[in-house]
C-alpha cells in the first residue's frame, strides 16, 4: 500500500472524471461530480441508495453519455463517452451485483465470452483454456479454468467475472456491492484477490454500504449525496461518524436507537423454543425470547440462522422440537398457523420471497389480512386496504407517490418498509426479522432501527438475525450466536458493560473453544 | 368504463386522485389490444361492407362465445403462472355427457349441470395433481389432454351421439331480447370472472400466487387451495363450454369435438396481455383477445381467403399483435 501511495503522488491519475452531470428529462441524476482515481488504488464510493453512485458508474462504463461539459480522462487523455465498447477497450470493466455468467459454460469459455481467441476462424479452445488458466492463476484461486460455472459458488463466480475483466486488460475495475451474497470465507478470498489486483497497478472503484469493508480496504473514500459530490476522505482521516454524516447530512449519534428497557429476570417469556432441529443443518436449538426484548441471532453466513427462523415460522418442516407461546405449547406446521398464533417473519430476500413487485403498495401491505378485512361473500374492502396503506406510508415514512404505485417502483429501503408494514398489520406478538437492513440505505436503516425500538417498547418480542456486528451491538439487548447449526453461546450486556463484538466473533468462529 | 361501477364502493379518506389514476391506467392496460380489434374490424369492413352488419356481428360474437368461456377459465390458470392444455378434451367429454343425459326421458335438462359437474371434476383432478402432488401444470394437463380425450370417445363408444329433440337447445340457438344465449352466457362468465379476480380476496390471492408463489405462502396464503380453485374453474368452464357446444350442434363426437380449442383459448389470453409467467393480466383483455380471433376467422372468410391462408394469417397476427403489445409496455415503463 505504501508503494501505491508513493506512485499516487508522483504519477498522474489513471482516471479523472470531471464535472460530470446527467439529466433525464427534468430529473437531475448527477450534478457536477468529479472523481480522481490512481493506479493501484482502491477508491470506495459511498452514498445512500439513489445518491447517484450507479449513474456515475454507468457514465464511466459508457452506458450513459454525460451532459455537455463533463469529460472523462484516462491517463490524462480525453476518452470517448457514451460508448460501452470504447470504454471497455480503454480498460474499464464493471462487475455488477447481478452476475452475468453463462452457467453451463466453463470458466475459460466465460472469461473469453464474446472475445474468444481464434485460429483459422474457429475458437481456439487450447489457447482459450491456457490463457484463462493463466489469468485465474494470477488471482490465486483454487478452481480450474475447465470447471463448469454452474459448479462454482457465488463467490467463485464473482472471481470469474474479475478474470473476465482481466482478460480484456482492464485497468479500472468497478465492483458494485461485491460481497452482498458472499460468505465470510469467500469475502476474505475476494479481499486477497483485490490486494493482488492493486499490487498489479489496477485501480478499483468499490461501491459498498458496509462500513467495515470500507475501513479495511479503502485508500480513499468519496461520498455522493442527492446526486452531488460531497467530498473525499483519505484513509488516515476515515471515521464512522464523519462518513455517515457526510452520507446522510446529519449526525451519527441518533443512528442506532435503543431506548427500550433492557429485559430483567422477571419479564415474561413470549416464545420458548426447545430442541428444534431440521434433520440436517439445524441441531437441537433451544432459547427463550422475552416480551419487549430485542434478541439478536448472530453468526456467520451459513451457520443456520435463517433456517432456524424458518423452522420457527413453519416455512420449513421441523424434524424435532417444540414451541411455546406465552407459556402454552403451540403446534405450527405452516406460515399461516404461525401468523394466526401471532408470530411474524420478515424474509432476508425481499424480492424473491417477500414482495409482489407488480402489485400495488396497498395490496402488498394488506396481503396478510385480506381475509380479516373482507366484506360478506369474500369481497375485498378496498377502503380498509387503502387506509392501512396510507397509515403505514405516514408512520414508516415510505416515500411514494401514492398507495397504488407498484412495489417494484420503490427503492430498496422503501420496499423493506412495505414488508415491515405488512408484518405489523398482522399484529404479531413475536417478530422475527431476518437481516432487516440488508441492501438498505443509511437513512432507511436508522428509521428501521427506530421502528424496532418502538416495537420493543410496545412489548413485542423481537428476534433479529443480522450479519452486521455494529448493528447487533447497537440494537440488541442480548445476543445468541449460532455456529454449524447449533447455538454456540450467548452474549449479554452485564454490569453496565456493553455487548462485546469480540465475544460474538469468538462464538461465531469457534475461537472461544480453543 | 367498467371500473366506474365500483366508484361508489371505494375510498373516502384516501387520495381519490391516486385511485382515479389507477383506474385510468388499468383501463389503458385493458384497452391494450382494443385498437387492434378496431383496426381489424375496420379493415374487413373496407374489404367487404357486409362485415359490420347486425347479422354478421351476431355471428362473430356467437362463434367466439365458447372460446371466450374457455379463455376465461384459462385466464385464471395463466394468472397463477400455470397452463391448462386439457380444456378442449374436457369440453368434448362434457358435451358427450350433456347429450347422453339429455336422452334420459323427463330428466333431459339435467344434461347441462351434468356437463358442468363433469368439467369441474376433471378440473379438480388437474388441480389436485398440480397443487398437492406438485407436478408441473404443463405435464399434468398434457396428460389429461390425452386421457380425457380417451374418456370422451369411450362415453359414446367412439361414435357421434345425437339428440334432435334436445331439451336445452335454446342455449345454442335461442336468443334473449335478440341476443343469442351463447353470447349472454359468455358475457356473464366474463363479468363474473372480473368480479372474482378484481373484487374478491380470492382474486387478489390468485394474482399474488402468480406474482410470487413463495412470498404468497410466507404471507399466509394457502397456495394449494388457490391452485385447486383455478384449475377447478378452468374445468368447470370447459364443462359449460361442452354444454354450449352440445346445445348448438344437437350432437357430440368424442373424437373431433374441441380439438385444439385449448390453443385458441391460450391465444385469446395471451392476446389479451396476460403475462405467461403469471401475476399480471385482466379478463377484459381476454375478452378482446377472443374477439380478435373470431373477427379474424370471420373476416378472412368474408374476404374470400382460402382456409390454408387463414391459418397462416391468424398465426402471424397473434405473434405481431403480442410483439406490438410488448413494445408498447416497454415504452410505457420507460416514462
Amino acid at each position: 500500500m505504501t508503494a501505491a501511495a508513493m506512485t499516487q503522488a508522483t504519477r498522474q491519475p489513471v482516471l479523472e472524471m470531471r464535472h460530470i452531470s446527467k439529466t433525464f428529462g427534468a430529473i437531475r441524476a448527477l450534478q457536477d461530480v468529479s472523481l480522481t482515481v490512481h493506479a493501484g488504488e482502491l477508491h470506495a464510493l459511498m452514498g445512500e441508495n439513489g445518491a447517484g453512485k450507479s449513474t456515475l458508474m454507468k457514465v464511466l462504463s459508457g452506458a450513459y453519455r454525460p451532459d455537455p461539459g463533463g469529460e472523462i480522462l484516462i491517463d490524462g487523455m480525453p476518452a470517448a463517452t457514451g460508448d460501452p465498447i470504447k470504454a471497455r477497450a480503454a480498460g474499464i470493466a464493471v462487475i455488477y451485483q447481478e452476475l452475468s455468467l453463462a452457467p453451463n459454460l466453463t470458466v475459460a469459455q466465460n472469461v473469453f465470452l464474446g472475445n474468444e481467441p481464434r485460429r483459422f476462424g474457429v475458437v481456439d479452445r487450447d489457447q482459450c483454456n491456457r490463457r484463462a488458466a493463466e489469468i485465474v492463476g494470477r488471482l490465486g484461486v483454487s478452481f480450474s479454468a475447465r470447471a463448469l460455472v454452474s459448479s462454482l459458488s457465488l463467490g467463485e463466480r464473482q472471481l470469474v467475472e474479475i478474470a473476465r475483466a482481466l482478460s480484456s486488460n482492464a485497468r479500472i475495475i468497478v465492483m458494485d456491492e461485491p460481497t452482498t451474497s458472499l460468505t465470510s470465507r469467500e469475502t476474505d478470498r475476494l479481499f486477497e484477490v483485490i490486494a493482488t489486483l492493486k499490487a498489479q497497478g489496477i485501480a478499483i472503484i468499490y461501491i459498498s454500504h458496509r462500513m467495515e469493508e470500507v475501513y479495511q480496504l479503502a485508500d480513499r473514500v468519496s461520498v455522493l449525496r442527492d446526486s452531488g459530490y460531497v467530498g473525499t476522505l483519505e484513509r488516515t482521516d476515515l471515521n464512522a461518524s464523519r462518513l455517515v454524516s457526510m452520507m446522510v447530512g446529519r449526525d451519527l449519534s441518533a443512528f442506532y436507537k435503543k431506548d427500550h428497557r433492557p429485559p430483567d429476570e422477571k419479564r415474561a417469556v413470549a416464545l420458548s423454543v426447545r430442541g428444534v432441529s431440521d434433520g440436517h443443518l439445524v441441531k437441537n436449538c433451544s432459547f427463550d425470547l422475552h416480551k419487549g426484548e430485542v434478541l439478536a441471532l448472530a453468526g456467520l453466513v451459513g451457520s443456520g440462522r435463517t433456517e432456524l427462523a424458518r423452522l420457527i415460522f413453519g416455512a420449513d418442516k421441523r424434524s424435532a422440537g417444540t414451541l411455546e407461546l406465552d407459556g402454552r405449547p403451540i403446534s405450527i406446521g405452516s406460515p399461516r398457523e404461525a401468523l394466526d398464533a401471532g408470530i411474524a417473519y420478515l424474509t432476508e430476500d425481499r424480492k424473491e420471497l417477500g414482495l409482489f413487485l407488480d402489485m400495488s403498495i396497498s395490496d402488498n401491505i394488506s396481503m396478510g389480512v385480506l381475509a380479516r378485512d373482507a366484506r360478506a361473500g369474500g369481497f375485498r374492502d378496498f377502503t380498509a386496504a387503502d387506509r392501512r396503506a396510507a397509515k403505514a406510508i405516514a408512520d414508516l415514512s415510505i416515500r411514494t407517490r401514492s398507495t397504488q404505485a407498484t412495489a417494484g417502483s420503490l427503492s430498496g429501503g422503501n420496499q423493506q418498509k412495505v414488508l415491515l408494514a405488512r408484518l405489523l398489520e398482522t399484529e404479531p406478538k413475536v417478530v422475527i426479522l431476518d437481516e432487516p437492513t440488508r441492501g438498505v440505505d443509511v437513512g432507511a436503516k436508522s428509521e428501521i432501527y427506530r421502528l424496532i425500538d418502538n416495537l420493543a417498547n410496545r412489548g413485542i418480542a423481537i428476534l433479529m438475525i443480522s450479519s452486521e456486528l455494529p448493528e447487533v451491538i447497537g440494537v440488541a439487548d442480548r445476543v445468541l450466536v449460532m455456529r454449524d447449526g447449533a447455538i454456540s453461546g450467548e452474549v449479554t450486556a452485564s454490569g453496565g458493560e456493553p455487548l462485546r463484538q469480540e465475544a460474538i466473533m469468538e462464538l461465531a468462529t469457534g475461537a472461544a473453544q480453543e | 368504463m367498467i371500473d366506474r361501477m365500483s366508484d361508489k364502493t371505494t375510498g373516502t379518506t384516501v387520495d381519490q386522485a391516486a385511485i382515479r389514476s389507477r383506474r385510468l391506467r388499468t383501463a389503458f392496460a385493458a384497452l391494450g389490444m382494443l385498437p387492434v380489434l378496431v383496426l381489424l374490424a375496420g379493415g374487413f369492413q373496407f374489404i367487404n361492407p357486409r362485415f359490420i352488419t347486425q347479422t354478421n356481428l351476431l355471428i362473430v360474437t356467437q362463434q367466439s362465445s365458447i372460446n371466450i368461456v374457455l379463455a376465461a377459465g384459462m385466464t385464471f390458470v395463466i394468472l397463477t403462472g400455470g397452463i391448462d392444455l386439457s380444456v378442449g378434451s374436457i369440453l368434448a367429454a362434457s358435451a358427450m355427457v350433456a347429450v347422453l343425459v339429455s336422452l334420459v326421458p323427463d330428466w333431459g335438462l339435467l344434461g347441462v349441470p351434468a356437463a358442468i359437474l363433469v368439467g369441474l371434476g376433471f378440473g379438480l383432478i388437474n388441480g389436485l395433481l398440480v397443487a398437492y402432488i406438485r407436478l408441473p401444470p404443463f405435464i399434468v394437463t398434457l396428460g389429461s389432454l390425452t386421457a380425457v380425450r380417451g374418456v370422451a370417445r369411450l362415453l359414446g363408444q367412439d361414435t357421434t351421439v345425437f339428440n334432435s329433440d334436445l331439451p336445452f337447445d335454446f342455449i345454442g340457438n335461442g336468443s334473449l331480447f335478440g341476443i343469442p344465449w351463447l353470447v349472454v352466457i359468455a358475457l356473464a362468465v366474463v363479468v363474473l370472472s372480473w368480479l372474482v379476480l378484481k373484487r374478491t380476496v380470492l382474486g387478489t390471492w390468485i394474482y399474488a400466487v402468480g406474482g410470487n408463489a413463495e412470498a404468497a405462502r410466507l404471507t399466509g396464503i394457502k397456495v394449494p387451495l388457490v391452485l385447486l380453485f383455478v384449475y377447478g374453474v378452468s374445468g368447470l368452464l370447459a364443462g359449460l363450454g361442452g354444454a354450449m357446444s352440445a346445445a348448438r350442434l344437437y350432437a357430440a363426437n368424442g373424437l373431433q369435438l374441441g380439438q385444439s380449442y385449448e390453443l385458441d383459448a391460450i391465444a385469446a389470453v395471451i392476446l389479451g396481455g396476460t403475462s405467461f409467467v403469471g401475476g399480471v393480466g385482466s379478463i377484459w383483455g381476454t375478452l378482446i383477445g377472443g374477439l380478435i380471433i373470431a373477427v379474424l376467422s370471420n373476416g378472412l372468410i368474408l374476404a374470400g381467403v382460402s382456409d390454408i391462408w387463414q391459418y397462416i394469417i391468424k398465426g402471424l397476427v397473434i405473434i405481431v399483435a403480442v410483439a406490438l403489445d410488448r413494445y408498447r409496455l416497454q415504452a410505457g415503463a420507460r416514462t
